[in-house]
C-alpha cells in the first residue's frame, strides 16, 4: 500500500499561522506530513504553542510529522520544551 | 537550561503540595509552560536583542519609581516614599550602568592568552521570592537581570506586598515585551499561597529560586533541593572607632539608619564606640535628631520592640518611623527624631536589643579598647548577622584589616554607610545589587552581591594549550681526549676534589690536580665509592667551609657525582632541608618546594666523569641514601646541575668490561625513555637520537676493544648526550621497575635496566591499556619514535611494527654481545623469592616518580607482568603466566 504524504513550506513571518493551518489539514488522508522549516531562522512562544498543539493532532490522528530545515537554535529550542521526540527531523 | 528529558516524567508532589486543588496545580502549570517557552525561545536571542529590551525596561522603572514607591508603603506600611522611590531609581539607573555593557550572551570573557573563553548559557526559569522591606525595587532589579540573561521569571511576592510587586511585574513585562521580549517571560503568582511557593520550589521545570526574604523563605529555598540563591537576614556590627571622622560617620549612620525607615537588612544595627569619642559620638547623634535612651527607656524597649519569646524583633515596628515606635512604646521624644539610640552592655539574648532591627533604633556599646570593640562586633556579627555585611569607621588602616580579618561579612563596609554601602555603586565600586549574598556563615550559597552571573551558567571553552618546555644544559661541556686540560682556565683559590679511593689509587687525582691552575690551594676529600650518604655529605660540607672552597670538582661517576651535588646545595645554602627538597613532584614548574636562592657561599662545580652511563655530570638529579631511615632519596633541580662538566675518555679507558657494558646500557636506556617521554621535544629528540646512534655503533666496540680511543670517547660523548636529554625530558618505566629490582636484589642499575629494556620497548610500543596524558603530544607515538630509530640505525622494515620489531631484535642483540644476563632468572635468583617480592617490588615500582614520563600508564598489574617477562628474558613473541597469588 503506498503512503499519502503531504509537503508544507513554513513561512519565516507566519509560523505559528501556518502551523495552526498544517494541524487543521492532519485531518484528512496524509500520513505522513513534511513541514519546511528552510525559510525560519527563530519562533516565538506563540509558534512554539502552536507546535505543541499540532503535534497532539498528530498524536491524535496517528500522523507522522517530518521537520525539514531546522536550524540549530529552533532545534535547541524544540530540546528545551521536549519537542524533539515528538517530531522526525529531515536533512 | 536546566531542562532534561529525564524531567518528562511527572513532576512528584511534594508533601507541602498535597493540598492544592487541581485548578490551582493546572493554573500554576499554565504559569510554569508559558515560562517555558519564554525561555526556550529566549536562547535564540542575540546580545544586541537583550540590550534593546533592557534599556527601555529601565526607563519605565525610572519613570514608574515615585509610583511604584506610593504603592509600596500604601500597601506594606514599611519605610518611607522619598527613599523607596530612591530605591526604585537605584534598582535600575545603577543596576542599568553596571550591566549595560556587559557581555551575557554567547561569549561574555575571551582570555586568548589561556585558550579560555567562557560563554554564557542561560537558567531557563527562575523562580523569585521577594521580599516586603524592598517590593518594588527588588521585582525591578531582578527583572532587568533576568533579560540581560534571556532568563524567565515566576515572582512570588510576599502576601504583603503582592499588589505593588504585581504592578511592577506588569510595568517590566509589558515594557519588555513591547520591545521584542518572549510572551510569558515574566509572571506573577494571582495570590499567595505557601502550597503554591512549595509546589513551584519542587518543580522539574524551575531551575533556580533566588529567594530574598527572612529566613523562612531562604531555609525553604535551600531545602528545595534546587539550585538556590538564597540571601536574607543580617545583624550589622559597626566599630566607630576613635581615628574616624567623627562628623562624617555620624551622618552616614544617621542616614543609612533612617534610610526607609531602617528596612534594608544592612542597615547599621549596633555600634561600637570607643571609650574616648562616647560621648562625643552620642552628643553629634543628639544634635543631628537622634534620642539616645536613658537605662528606663532602653528597658522598654528591650520588651516592646523585641519579641521576648522569640528574641527576635516584633513585625509591627518594622519600617515604622523613629516617632512613631517612641510614640508606640511609650518613650516621650521631640517631633522631630529621627533615630532612637540604646545604649546595650553586651550581646546575646539577655541584651534583647543586639539582634536586628529594621526600624531606626540602633544600639552603641561603649569599648574601653580596640580588643574589646572587635569582640564585641564579632558576637554581634555571630548574632544573626554571619555573612551579611558590617561596617567600620576608622582612619587607622590596621584596625580596618584586624575588622576585616575577625569579622565574617560579605560586605565590610568602610567609612560609608552600611545599607546603601552594601547596595554597591552608591558609595563604593561593588556590584549594584539588591540581593546580598551572605555566604556559607548566612547559610548561602555566595557572599557576592547578587548580580547578572548568578544568572548564568558560565560554560568554560577551554582549547588545548601547549605547556612551556625547557631544554637545559650545563654552561659549558669540554669533551674529547684530554678535555680535563681545560681546568687551567677556570681561576680558583680554593678547591676541594671529591672523589673516590679508586680513582686515587688509578692515578686520576694527579691528572686533575696537574692541570689546575698553580695558585690554586688543592684539598682532597676522598669519600666511599657507594651512593652517599646524609653523614657523607655533612663531612664534605665541613671540609668545604674549613677551607672556604670556591670550586669543586668531583672526580668519579655517578655517585661521587651526586655527593658533590648536595654538598655545594649545602655548603652554598646551609639550611636546605634535604628531607624536605626531596618532597615528590608531578611537573618540576609546578611543585611545592623551592630550591635555595639565597647563597652563604658560591662555589663552582666542575663535574669529571670517570664512566660513560650515568651522565651525572649534566643532570639536575642526585640520588642520596638515608640509611638511618633505610631509604634513597633523589634530588632534582636544575640549580644542581654542574656548572662545568668535563667529558675525557682518559678517565674511561681502563674501566673494566662488566661495568662498561653496564653503564653503556643505562645510557642507552636513558636515551631510549628520552626518545619517547611525554616531555620529549625536538631539542630533546636530536640528543636521544644522537645518543642512540652512538651507542649501538660504539657500545659493542669499546666492550670488545677497551684500548680503542675512538669507541670510548664516543660512547663517553654518548653518555653525556643521553643525559642532556634526558635531564630535559626524564626517563621512563624501565627505571622504575629497575630502581626497585636493583634496590631489592642488589643488581647494579645498568644492568637492572638491560633486564626490563626489551620488554619495555614492547610495551610502550603497543596499544596502551591507559594513556598517559600528554598535553605536548598529538595521538600515542611511542612506537613510531622507535620505527624512527629504527630507521636512523638503518635496521629496515617497512612498516612501523616492522621497525620496532627489528629495533626490539637489534637491542637484544647488543645485549648478547655484552654478555648481559637476558632473565632475571640467569641471576639466580628462584622463582619463589621473586614471587615473594612481588608485592612488594610492584608498589615501589609504582611509587617510582620515573614512570611518570612514561608515555603508558602502567597499571600495577602491567608492572607485575613486565617484571615477570624479565624474569622470563627475551622480549620479542614471549608471553609469561603471570603467578596470580600475589600478582598484587
Amino acid at each position: 500500500m503506498s503512503k499519502i504524504s503531504a509537503f508544507l513550506k513554513i513561512d519565516a513571518e507566519h509560523v505559528a499561522g501556518d502551523l495552526q493551518a498544517a494541524g487543521a489539514k492532519l485531518d484528512g488522508a496524509p500520513v505522513e506530513t513534511t513541514l519546511d522549516f528552510s525559510a525560519v531562522s527563530r519562533i516565538n512562544p506563540k509558534a512554539l504553542v502552536a507546535m505543541e498543539e499540532l503535534a497532539r493532532i498528530a498524536d491524535e490522528k496517528n500522523v507522522k510529522i517530518g521537520l525539514r530545515g531546522v536550524n540549530v537554535e529552533i532545534y535547541k529550542v524544540l530540546k528545551l520544551v521536549k519537542l524533539v521526540p515528538r517530531f522526525s527531523f529531515l536533512n | 537550561m536546566h531542562i532534561s528529558d529525564a524531567a518528562q516524567q511527572p513532576v512528584p508532589m511534594p508533601p507541602a503540595t498535597k493540598g492544592l486543588s487541581s485548578e490551582r496545580t493546572a493554573y500554576l502549570d499554565g504559569l510554569l509552560s508559558k515560562a517555558r517557552n519564554a525561555a526556550a525561545v529566549f536562547t535564540q536571542y542575540t546580545q544586541q536583542d537583550v540590550d534593546r529590551i533592557v534599556k527601555p525596561m529601565v526607563v519605565a522603572g525610572l519613570e514608574q519609581a515615585q509610583h511604584l514607591a506610593r504603592l509600596a508603603v500604601e500597601e506594606t506600611k514599611l519605610g518611607v516614599l522619598e527613599d523607596k522611590a530612591l530605591k526604585n531609581m537605584v534598582a535600575t539607573e545603577f543596576v542599568y550602568n553596571y550591566v549595560k555593557d556587559k557581555r551575557t550572551v554567547g561569549a561574555i570573557r575571551e582570555f586568548p592568552e589561556r585558550g579560555l573563553v567562557e560563554v554564557a548559557e542561560p537558567i531557563g526559569i527562575i523562580l523569585s521570592l521577594t521580599p516586603i522591606t524592598n517590593p518594588t525595587s527588588t521585582v525591578l532589579f531582578k527583572c532587568i537581570m533576568a533579560i540581560k540573561t534571556r532568563n524567565a521569571v515566576i515572582f512570588s511576592p510576599h502576601p504583603n506586598a503582592w499588589g505593588c510587586c504585581h504592578e511592577a511585574v506588569r510595568i517590566m513585562y509589558e515594557t519588555a515585551v513591547k520591545h521584542g521580549a518572549p510572551e510569558g517571560v515574566f509572571s506573577c503568582l494571582e495570590s499567595h499561597d505557601l502550597e503554591d511557593n512549595a509546589y513551584l520550589m519542587h518543580h522539574s521545570d524551575i531551575g533556580l529560586i533566588d529567594a530574598t526574604g527572612g529566613p523562612g523563605v531562604v531555609k525553604a529555598a535551600y531545602s528545595s533541593g534546587k539550585p538556590a540563591l538564597g540571601v536574607g537576614a543580617g545583624n550589622t556590627p559597626v566599630y566607630l572607632e576613635k581615628t574616624a571622622d567623627l562628623n562624617m560617620a555620624v551622618v552616614d549612620i544617621l542616614t543609612s539608619k533612617t534610610f526607609d525607615n531602617g528596612t534594608i537588612c544592612a542597615s547599621e544595627q549596633t555600634v561600637v564606640i570607643d571609650d574616648e569619642i562616647y560621648d562625643l559620638v552620642l552628643k553629634k547623634f543628639t544634635d543631628l535628631g537622634a534620642h539616645v535612651c536613658n537605662e528606663k527607656e532602653t528597658k522598654i524597649l528591650e520588651r516592646t520592640v523585641i519579641d521576648p519569646a522569640t528574641g527576635f524583633m516584633q513585625p509591627k515596628a518594622v519600617g515604622q518611623k523613629a516617632t512613631d515606635i517612641a510614640r508606640m512604646v511609650g518613650i516621650f521624644v521631640k517631633p522631630d527624631t529621627k533615630m532612637l539610640i540604646a545604649p546595650i552592655l553586651g550581646v546575646g539574648r539577655e541584651h534583647p536589643l543586639s539582634v536586628e532591627k529594621l526600624f531606626p533604633v540602633l544600639s552603641v556599646y561603649r569599648a574601653k579598647s580596640v580588643g574589646e570593640a572587635l569582640k564585641v562586633c564579632v558576637d554581634v556579627n555571630h548574632a544573626g548577622g554571619l555573612g551579611h555585611t558590617a561596617v567600620v569607621f576608622s582612619r587607622n588602616d590596621e584596625v580596618i584589616r584586624q575588622f576585616s580579618d575577625v569579622i565574617n561579612a560579605g560586605r565590610i563596609i568602610v567609612n560609608s554607610p552600611g545599607s546603601i554601602g552594601a547596595f554597591g555603586g552608591v558609595y563604593n565600586d561593588m556590584v549594584p545589587t539588591f540581593s546580598f549574598g551572605c555566604g556559607t556563615g548566612g547559610g548561602n550559597s555566595t557572599t557576592d552581591n547578587v548580580n547578572i552571573y548568578h544568572y548564568l551558567n558560565i560554560k568554560r571553552v577551554a582549547r588545548r594549550t601547549q605547556a612551556h618546555m625547557w631544554f637545559r644544559v650545563p654552561n659549558q661541556i669540554y669533551f674529547n681526549l684530554n678535555a680535563v686540560e681545560n681546568l687551567r682556565q677556570v681561576a680558583s683559590s680554593s678547591t676541594i676534589i671529591i672523589t673516590n679511593p679508586a680513582m686515587e689509587q688509578m692515578g686520576h687525582v694527579d691528572v686533575v690536580r696537574r692541570h689546575l691552575p698553580p695558585q690554586t690551594l688543592v684539598h682532597l676529600s676522598v669519600i666511599p665509592d657507594a651512593e652517599p650518604e646524609v653523614k657523607t655529605i655533612l663531612q664534605g660540607v665541613e671540609t668545604l667551609n674549613f677551607y672556604k672552597a670556591d670550586q669543586i670538582i668531583a672526580l668519579g661517576g655517578g655517585s661521587v657525582i651526586d655527593a658533590a651535588k648536595i654538598m655545594k646545595l649545602k655548603y652554598e645554602s646551609p639550611d636546605a632541608d634535604l628531607e624536605e627538597l626531596a618532597a615528590p613532584f608531578m611537573d618540576i614548574r609546578k611543585r611545592v618546594v623551592e630550591y635555595p636562592t639565597e647563597k652563604v657561599h658560591r662555589a663552582r662545580l666542575i663535574a669529571i666523569s670517570t664512566t660513560s652511563g650515568t651522565g651525572s655530570e649534566v643532570t639536575p638529579f642526585a640520588v642520596l641514601t638515608d640509611k638511618a631511615r633505610g631509604r634513597k632519596v633523589t634530588l632534582a633541580d636544575y640549580s644542581l646541575t654542574p656548572d662545568i662538566a668535563i667529558v675525557d675518555p682518559q678517565f674511561v679507558m681502563s674501566m673494566p668490561k662488566v661495568l662498561t657494558a653496564d653503564t653503556g646500557i643505562d645510557c642507552l636506556t636513558h636515551a631510549l625513555e628520552a626518545a619517547v617521554s611525554i616531555h620529549a621535544s625536538p631539542y630533546t629528540d636530536s640528543s636521544a637520537m644522537q645518543a642512540i646512534r652512538l651507542v649501538f655503533k660504539y657500545l659493542p666496540m669499546s666492550y670488545a676493544h677497551p684500548h680503542d680511543e675512538e669507541a670510548r670517547s664516543m660512547m663517553h660523548n654518548a653518555a653525556c648526550i643521553a643525559a642532556i636529554a634526558f635531564s630535559n625530558a626524564a626517563v621512563g618505566v624501565n627505571h622504575a621497575l629497575a630502581h626497585a629490582f636493583g634496590a631489592r636484589f642488589g643488581v647494579s642499575h645498568g644492568r637492572a635496566n638491560a633486564l626490563m629494556l626489551p620488554h619495555v620497548m614492547v610495551y610502550n610500543a603497543s596499544v596502551p591499556s591507559k594513556f598517559m596524558p600528554s598535553p605536548n603530544q598529538k595521538g600515542y607515538v611511542a612506537h613510531k619514535k622507535y620505527a624512527t630509530i629504527a630507521d636512523l640505525l638503518g635496521l629496515g622494515g617497512n612498516t612501523v611494527d616492522d621497525k620496532v620489531k627489528k629495533l626490539v631484535a637489534a637491542t637484544e642483540q647488543l645485549l648478547d654481545q655484552l654478555a648481559i644476563p637476558r632473565s632475571i632468572a640467569d641471576l639466580g635468583i628462584s622463582r619463589e623469592e621473586f614471587e615473594a617480592a612481588m608485592p612488594e617490588l610492584a608498589k615501589i615500582a609504582f611509587d617510582d616518580p620515573s614512570w611518570r614520563s612514561n608515555p603508558r600508564m602502567p597499571l600495577v598489574s602491567e608492572l607485575v607482568e613486565l617484571f615477570w617477562l624479565a624474569y622470563e628474558g627475551r622480549a620479542l613473541g614471549k608471553t609469561v603466566v603471570v603467578p596470580q597469588s600475589k600478582a598484587r
